[in-house]
């Protein structure tokens, strides 16, 4: 079971220039929150902050009772142990071998026979589907398959909260496809709170629970996937779906004349696409900290744009509605009438 | 930007943390042996070579040097001694120095460089390791103790360089050349080139640490910091190499004074 991760009134800067301000957000326990941002806003830093390698200036980070930028050197590595972090390139020894990267977590901080550290270092490798380049230098290996490494790596200590550094940079669509239904499986599987930070907007509106917007050095909205999806906030809309006309410009942020003129000229805003259901896990269970489709439009009286959620009638609440045999076929004969739990609360 | 002056002193209280930090984690356990062992091969290996061939034409030099001031000074006897105790009290320590900031330190701070911008060191920090325990302790000392043998090894061929070209090249005698040493030498001499030596690889090992790991801005970012390495490192050692024989100086009695 993941743990929450509560963020208040985070501030960093590099010297005098302000990177973001006043960020306050909870990544609830268990679910898959995706950090986006045009490039250079600062995510790949709150990421950083995140786990205690840069210090804010102002803020808290809640883990548990903790609050990690106030804990002394020593703390801070025993509140580590609960995060797993994918760097961007996998950021794997480059001397050690793949088996050796993975195991090498276990040999520094757990007492387990090399025996014990086989077992799980192989289950992990099977995890991320590695299994048979153990002996594979980091070198050696492509992209895709670095950043697998890498996590399976995040994963040895069963770690409660998980971090993506743009798990989908520097990949071809294809494996983009595969390793978010990895992180899918995996958050299924190990229930762990999960935040990825991209800039991928397909990613973004498939893969998570939760969305956050940093734009501008501030967290312009972060909420239910349906909220942000739904949302007329020009700088949210503009920016999940792609789009150029809106407040952000080719540098960081259009200057008020650009933003005068494109209203005079009179440009149309597209209409917003159509809300896609979440990628389900492939054996087609559902997760368990996954809501039904719609669920938050019908609870907070918002109506999705149209053909939302590929035709489920979302206005349906969804009390003991089967529709999980809707994804791919369970393994499993008879758990094809799962239902989804509802998140409490 | 912040002004020239404040980021100098910001770069050199930097360091000093640093350097406080590493010290501060010389005691803690584990220690890592393993790593001790692969970084002194490892700068042994691409400083053996270049020291002793520095310190072939450098005790020459000296030599000559000093073999044709003595002549015209009359004191052509002395001129054994004379030519030892430069390399061992002085030469001896600075092509030392020179190869270990511009062959050790260099590779060192290349090394933890391009894992900074890999991130490695990041993933080391998340995984619960401290970088400054388990890798720049080992390289510090690993570099201490290459730079001490390497004096002796650097003085053993300058000596014996000068032996040869003042015995050979400049018909001075066996004799005169050894005993005049004995005259003169005292083992505080050798003692306070292998003090120094120990100073020289710490320092070169924290400099090169420090800017590696402070690397940033991808590839070039380690160039930089590389090259900076090398004449930060080179700057500090001169100095410290006068503080160092302006103590020895004070401290220690000198023979027939």
């Amino acid at each position: 079971m993941g743990v929450e991760v509560t963020v208040e009134g985070l501030t960093k800067s590099f010297g005098r220039q302000l990177i973001w301000g006043d960020v306050s957000l909870t990544l609830p326990a268990g679910e898959i929150s995706v950090l986006l941002g045009p490039s250079g806003t600062g995510k790949s830093v709150f990421l950083k902050t995140l786990v205690g390698l840069l210090k804010p200036e102002a803020g808290s980070i809640w883990i548990r009772d903790k609050d990690l930028p106030k804990l002394s050197e020593h703390d801070l590595y025993e509140v580590r142990k609960l995060f797993g972090v994918l760097f961007q390139d996998g950021a794997l020894f480059g001397s050690m071998t793949l088996y050796d990267n993975i195991a090498f977590p276990l040999r520094e901080h757990t007492k387990k026979s090399e025996r014990e550290v086989r077992d799980i270092v192989m289950e992990k490798m099977e995890m991320v589907g590695l299994l048979g380049a153990e002996k594979k230098l980091p070198g050696e290996i492509s992209g895709g398959m670095r950043k697998r490494a890498g996590l399976a790596r995040a994963l040895v200590l069963d770690p409660e909260i998980i971090l993506f550094d743009e798990p989908d940079s520097g990949l071809d669509p294809v494996r983009t496809a595969y390793l978010n239904q990895l992180i899918v499986d995996l958050n299924q599987q190990v229930e762990a709170t999960f935040l990825i930070v991209t800039h991928d907007i397909n990613t973004a509106r498939t893969l998570p629970d939760n969305i956050g917007l940093l734009y501008h050095r501030h967290l312009a909205m972060f909420g239910p996937r349906e909220m942000l999806l739904c949302s007329e906030e020009p700088v949210v809309r503009q920016f999940l779906n792609a789009q150029r006309v809106g407040p952000i410009g080719m540098a960081e942020e259009k200057d008020a004349d650009e933003l005068a003129a494109e209203a005079e000229s009179g440009q149309e805003i597209p209409p917003l696409p159509p809300v896609p259901v979440q990628l389900p896990p492939s054996n087609g269970l559902p997760r368990r900290t996954q809501r039904p489709p719609g669920e938050w439009c019908r609870q907070n009286g918002v109506t999705p744009p149209p053909g939302s959620f590929e035709g489920v009638d979302w206005t349906v609440p969804d009390e003991g509605t089967v529709y999980s045999s809707r994804y791919a076929q369970p393994v499993d004969g008879d758990q094809d009438t799962v239902t989804l739990r509802r998140r409490e609360g | 930007m912040a002004n020239p002056v404040t980021a100098g002193l910001a770069q050199a209280g930097g360091f000093f943390a640093f350097a406080l930090d590493t010290i501060r984690a010389f005691p803690r356990r584990p220690f890592q042996f393993r790593e001790l062992v692969q970084q002194a091969w490892f700068i042994a290996s691409v400083s053996i070579l270049p020291a002793a061939l520095v310190a072939i034409p450098f005790g020459a030099v000296i030599s000559l040097q000093l073999g044709s001031l003595t002549r015209q000074l009359g004191a052509q006897s002395f001129s054994g001694a004379a030519s030892v105790l430069a390399v061992v009290r002085e030469a001896g320590p600075i092509v030392t120095a020179l190869i270990i900031a511009g062959a050790g330190a260099s590779a060192i701070c290349a090394d933890l460089g391009a894992r900074k911008i890999r991130e490695e060191l990041d993933a080391m920090q998340v995984l619960g390791i401290d970088p400054i325990q388990r890798l720049v302790v080992p390289r510090v000392i690993a570099s201490m103790f290459v730079a001490v043998l390497l004096n002796g090894l650097v003085s053993v061929v300058g000596v014996a360089g000068g032996y040869f070209f003042n015995v050979i090249m400049q018909g001075g005698t066996p004799g005169a050349y050894l005993n005049s040493f004995q005259a003169l030498g005292q083992l505080a001499d050798l003692v306070s080139g292998e003090i120094k030596a120990l100073c020289f690889g710490a320092i070169a090992a924290l400099v090169a640490c420090y800017l590696g790991m402070n690397a940033k801005g991808g590839p070039k970012g380690v160039g930089d910091a590389v090259n900076q390495t090398v004449v930060f490192a080179f700057m500090l050692l001169f100095a410290v190499n006068f503080i160092i024989v302006a103590i020895y100086f004070q401290v220690v009695p000198q023979k027939g004074s």
